[in-house]
This record gives C-alpha cells, sequence and structure tokens, in this order.
C-alpha cells in the first residue's frame, strides 16, 4: 500500500500561489527527491505534508488517512510515524537543552513516560554512530556533520515509517556528507523507512533516490526514476539543471546547456509553459499550456520534449 | 619574479585561546602571479577564512602573527600601518563574501551603496552613477540604471552575489578574493556566477584567489590549486596535476569522496573517517596521520611541502625515495 499519497496539493500565500498543484506518491522503504531551483517550492512541499505549512486544496493521504488540514489532535500522534529532519542542523536544535534532552523530547511530547530516557539517548546516538557521552554536550560544541546525526537520531526516536529531509548534506564537506547519506542508506535498509529528500545537489540524489521530481514554480515538470531520469532527461529545465552540474574534473567536456536569466515571479507567472521564457528548447506549440502526462511510470509537463538531450 | 602579485610565505598564525594558543595557520606558503585564478580549497576548520582575514588584516583581536609574510606587489601587509592598509582595502584587494544576502545594507538603495563605495574617487555624482549603473550592466543585472534605485530585498540571491561582484570589480582591483561566493547558490546560478567571474576575470586581468569546498568549480575555474588541512598546505600545483595526479593522501580521498566522481549509484560512498586534530594540542608529526591510510613510522615527523616539479608541491614522505622502501 503507497505510503504518502499527495494529490493535487495547492499552497497560496495570498496572491502568490507557491504550490500550484503537487502530486506524488511514494511507497514503503522508498526513497523520493525533490529537485529544482530556489524558490520551486520544494521546501513549501514538505511542509505542507508535515502540517507546518498551510495548503488550502488537494490531498494529502499517510497510509491511507487524509491529513491535509487535520486538526492539532489528529496529527500530533502520526507525528510520530513522519519525522522530519530540517534543514539548518544547529539552529534546529535547542541551544539550551542537552543532546540528551534533544534526541529524547519526542518522547516527552508523545507522553511516553515509562521510556528509560537515558537508555534511549544512548541508543538513538549509537545508531548514528555518536560516542555516548554526547548526550551531555550542548549544540555549540558539535560541528556541522555532528549535528546534523543529532537531527537524524531525533527523527528517529519514535520509529517512523516516513523521514523528510529538508537539504540534510547542505554546508558539509564533501566527507562529511558521504557519511550521512551512507547513514541515511543504511537506516532505511535496516529499518525499511521511505525517505522524501529537498536537495538541490544532483550528486547526491544520484546516490540516495529511487525516484526523483524535478519542480519548477510550484509544480512538477517530470518524473521518474532516477536512473531513466539522469540517463535521458525528457524536460528541458531537467537538461539544464543536470548539465550546470560543475564536475571534479578539469578536463570535463561539459555540454552545458545555459538556462537563461531567473525564475520568474510568481505573481507574474508565465503564460502557456512556465519555462519557456528560459527555455534553450522552447518551440512555438510552447505558447500552449503543458499538461501532465505519464507514460510508463514517466511523468512529463512539457509539448516539446527531449530525446537523448536533442529536441526531436 | 616580477609577475608575481601575492606572495604568502611561511605564514603561521595563532588564536590565543583560553585552552592555549591555537595554532590556525602553521608555515603557509603559496603564491599568485598577476591575472591568474587559484583556488584553495579545504574542508571546515582548514583555515581558509583565517588566511583571507590574514592577506587582508582584518583578523580577530586574539589573533598573533607568529612568523612569516603576506606580500603583495613585493611589499610586507603584515607590516603595513593601518592606514596604508585601509587605502589597499577595496582598492587594490577587495572581497568578495559567502552570504549574498548579508553582504549589502538592507536600509540603503543598491545605488547608494556603490556610490559610497567610491568615495575615494573625484568623479561628480551623476559620473559615479553612471559608473555604477554600468557595472551592473558588466554583471548582467537588465535595465541597471533603473534597478541602481531599489533596495537588496528586490533582488534575488543570485543577483545580490552578482551585486556584490560588480561592487568588488568596481575599483579594478589587482586581487579579488571571492570566499564561496556559490556555497550559498543553486548549480544554475553557481554556474552563472563562474561564467561571470571568467568573462571578468579576463575583461579586468585582475588576480582571484576563490575559497571553495566543492571540487567541481574549483576544477572549472581554477589555474592552480591550493589544497589547505588543518591550518597547513598540503599541496599545491596546476588545476590538472592535482585532479589527474594528487600526491598527498588527503587530496586524493577529497577527490574521491565527490559523489560527483562516482557515476555509478553507489551503496556506500567513500569518505574520510576520523575528525580534524585539535589545533590547541597538535598530535605532532605530519597532520592527516590519524586519518591516513598509508601512514608510516616516518610520518611522526612532519613532512616539508616538497616541490616534486615545476609547479606541483606536496606534503607528503611518500614522495620521497628514501620512505619508500
Amino acid at each position: 500500500m503507497t505510503l504518502l499519497d499527495v494529490k493535487n496539493l495547492k499552497t497560496s500565500y495570498g496572491p502568490v500561489n507557491v504550490l500550484a498543484g503537487v502530486s506524488f506518491a511514494v511507497e514503503p522503504g522508498e526513497t523520493y527527491a525533490l529537485v529544482g531551483e530556489s524558490g520551486s517550492g520544494k521546501t513549501t512541499v514538505i511542509r505542507a505534508i508535515a502540517g507546518l505549512a498551510p495548503a488550502q486544496e488537494g490531498s494529502v493521504k499517510f497510509d491511507g488517512q487524509e491529513i491535509r488540514g487535520a486538526s492539532e489532535r489528529t496529527l500530533r500522534p502520526l507525528r510520530k510515524d513522519i519525522a522530519m529532519m530540517f534543514q539548518d542542523p544547529v539552529g534546529s536544535l535547542s541551544p539550551r537543552l542537552t543532546i540528551r534532552s534533544l534526541i529524547t523530547e519526542p518522547y516527552r511530547i508523545q507522553g511516553m513516560k515509562d521510556r528509560d530516557l537515558d537508555a534511549e539517548a544512548k541508543r538513538l546516538l549509537e545508531m548514528v554512530n555518536l560516542p555516548a557521552h554526547f548526550a551531555d554536550r550542548y549544540p555549540y560544541q558539535l560541528s556541522g556533520g555532528q549535528a546534523r546525526r543529532v537531527g537524524v537520531a531525533r527523527a528517529l526516536a519514535l520509529k517512523p515509517k516516513l523521514i523528510l529531509a529538508d537539504e540534510p548534506t547542505a554546508g558539509l564537506d564533501v566527507s562529511v556528507q558521504g557519511e550521512l547519506l551512507n547513514l541515511l542508506n543504511d537506516l532505511r535498509e535496516r529499518l525499511g523507512l521511505a525517505i522524501v529528500i529537498i536537495t538541490h545537489n544532483l550528486n547526491v540524489v544520484r546516490h540516495v533516490a529511487d525516484r526523483m521530481g524535478i519542480m519548477y514554480l510550484g509544480r512538477l515538470v517530470e518524473e521518474g526514476t532516477t536512473e531513466a531520469i539522469f540517463k535521458d532527461p525528457r524536460h528541458p529545465y531537467t537538461r539544464c539543471l543536470l548539465s550546470a552540474n560543475p564536475e571534479p574534473d578539469p578536463d570535463a567536456r561539459l555540454e552545458r546547456i545555459a538556462l537563461k536569466g531567473e525564475p520568474p515571479s510568481l505573481l507574474k507567472r508565465p503564460s502557456g509553459c512556465e519555462f519557456r521564457e528560459r527555455c534553450p528548447f522552447a518551440q512555438e506549440i510552447c505558447t500552449q499550456t503543458p499538461q501532465w502526462e505519464v507514460d510508463n511510470g514517466h511523468g512529463l509537463r512539457c509539448l516539446a520534449p527531449l530525446h537523448q538531450g536533442r529536441a526531436a | 619574479m616580477t609577475d608575481t602579485l601575492l606572495e604568502i610565505d611561511r605564514l603561521s598564525v595563532d588564536y590565543e585561546t583560553a585552552r592555549g594558543d591555537l595554532k590556525a595557520l602553521r608555515d603557509i606558503s603559496f603564491d599568485i602571479r598577476k591575472g591568474e585564478i587559484v583556488g584553495i580549497v579545504g574542508e571546515s576548520g582548514c583555515g581558509k577564512s583565517t588566511l583571507i582575514s590574514s592577506i587582508l588584516r582584518l583578523t580577530a583581536p586574539n589573533t598573533r602573527f607568529r612568523q612569516g609574510e603576506v606580500r603583495f606587489k613585493g611589499q610586507d601587509l603584515l607590516q603595513l600601518p593601518e592606514r596604508k592598509m585601509r587605502d589597499l582595502r577595496g582598492a587594490d584587494i577587495s572581497i568578495v563574501f559567502q552570504d549574498p544576502m548579508q553582504t549589502h545594507n538592507p536600509v540603503l538603495s543598491i545605488g547608494q551603496q556603490m556610490l559610497d563605495i567610491q568615495h575615494r574617487s573625484k568623479a561628480s555624482k551623476a559620473e559615479k552613477r553612471a559608473r555604477a549603473a554600468q557595472m551592473l550592466g558588466a554583471v548582467g543585472i537588465p535595465d541597471p540604471e533603473a534597478r541602481l534605485d531599489q533596495f537588496p530585498h528586490e533582488f534575488s540571491g543570485g543577483m545580490r552575489q552578482r551585486i556584490a561582484i560588480a561592487m568588488a570589480l568596481m575599483s579594478e582591483p589587482d586581487l579579488l578574493i571571492a570566499d564561496e561566493p556559490t556555497t550559498a547558490l543553486d548549480a544554475t546560478l553557481e554556474v552563472q556566477i563562474i561564467e561571470r567571474l571568467q568573462e571578468l576575470q579576463q575583461e579586468f586581468n585582475c588576480a582571484i584567489l576563490f575559497i571553495s569546498h566543492h571540487l567541481g568549480v574549483i576544477a572549472e575555474l581554477c589555474d592552480r590549486v591550493v589544497v589547505m588541512y588543518a591550518g597547513a598546505v598540503v599541496e599545491s600545483g596546476e588545476v590538472r596535476e592535482i585532479f589527474h595526479d594528487p600526491k598527498h593522501p588527503y587530496t586524493r580521498r577529497l577527490i574521491d569522496c565527490d559523489p560527483g566522481h562516482i557515476k555509478e549509484r553507489a551503496r556506500v560512498l567513500p569518505t574520510i573517517p576520523g575528525e580534524v586534530p585539535d589545533l590547541a594540542n597538535l598530535p605532532g608529526g605530519c597532520i592527516f596521520r590519524d586519518r591516513c591510510d598509508l601512514a608510516t613510522a616516518r610520518c611522526v615527523e612532519v613532512p616539508p611541502l616538497a616541490k616534486l616539479k615545476e609547479g606541483h608541491h606536496a606534503a607528503c614522505w611518500l614522495n620521497h625515495k628514501e620512505a619508500a622502501e
């Protein structure tokens, strides 16, 4: 059974349509990546799923239960199953609490009074490969990578079925980034977690995600298995994103497709295909509005899709 | 060499702390030639920021320069009177900081800020304004004349970083220091900034000291690379040498760790286990010894940054023949 089913989710703040209808589904044990530029609405999607951002329309089903617009009373027990990893690793930890208090706070919030919190803290620290004496430390005594691990430990405390991870490797050094991704991969295998990961680092996506969705201006423009998208991106925006990824090789011959300009204002959405003004492959037909079409598990919103990186 | 612009010569810098002296930079040597782009790559805590602030002499009060010189056009900046140093900053050496959101004053228009930084110029206000608009145009801000009257919050992050670059280049400096200028930006904007920097470097012929922990960006932009680890230079050389034939285990492992290198989906990504040593309590010997999979008995001695061939230096005993047996 599908674990998370998001359908036509819409969020607006006043006149600003941040999410203009987002749909995707995540199976148990699957890692799904949401990719896109700043302002594409990635973070709003997962915040809306967790009930931390409003969503005026659409549906979010978790384990078959509708949770969009659910009351705090309905959501609270569900938060055992849906954990969030926030973007800023140090900022998301209260500076006045010890690591022990921080990672066992979920038990207190859920009223699980019978737990031995010291033992739980030890177990969680061990799970994320941190020494047990870290329980007595404060957030300022941690490096960025260690703070991330604490964030993972806290997210795992209540044995969730789904983790929503907002840029979990942003700001980490490459050596530490690998450790965190290995940890997430390992936990997923051991605990059968499903993960929705938000990132703009495509090198990361390739190694953790089973499937990925590419967002532009609050909509998905392409979706498919990570392998298929890296091998043959159909949407020009995806192609641009993939080609904008600098290679750690000075001799790499990049066929870079320049993306023109910056994302347009959400207050002035372009007519027709919303990517058309920046699209290096735009054609006359693109003044019409493209619909979301799914072919063999590969979703696409484009009237002039690419084949093997070329215009058809 | 007459074309050398900046020479860092055996620079050692400590921070005095309650726990004792923190040896933030130890025996740093490298140089930058006129019009060259040199990258500094290293992880958190490697001393990149201390190095930049030492060059500009914008250091914290507990900073102690223990040894060495920072020669800019032959003149040791560490000996320069503060007045002279102020003349130099922003004019001959300018800097672009990491966070474009906090670089600008939020309550002044961009135009006002761009006029203010021309305070040394004798030009009229109208001329200064025209110059500001011209620079905004040069970094690709559309309709620059009108946008001068806008405030920082009316620009996107990528635009703000380009404005910061425009401001840094306005005085036509000989050296531009770019401190992780693309870290806060999306990949698409990162590429725009890199390409823009390359163009501007051609146009203004300034040297660029580019600090980053993103190997892909370094590989694409720089002529030469300096690799730092825990306050020391472990390797330096031409960008191709460093990426294709690294001679220090740390450099090699760092490149291996970059997931951009690994095209097939990896179940387990390479990492560098262990942590950067405590700089207030140095372990002695090679600084990378504890985390190095190739360490030998020889490594209890600090290896010198030895010249392996023209344009390639590394500090590792493995490159010394007598250590090989």
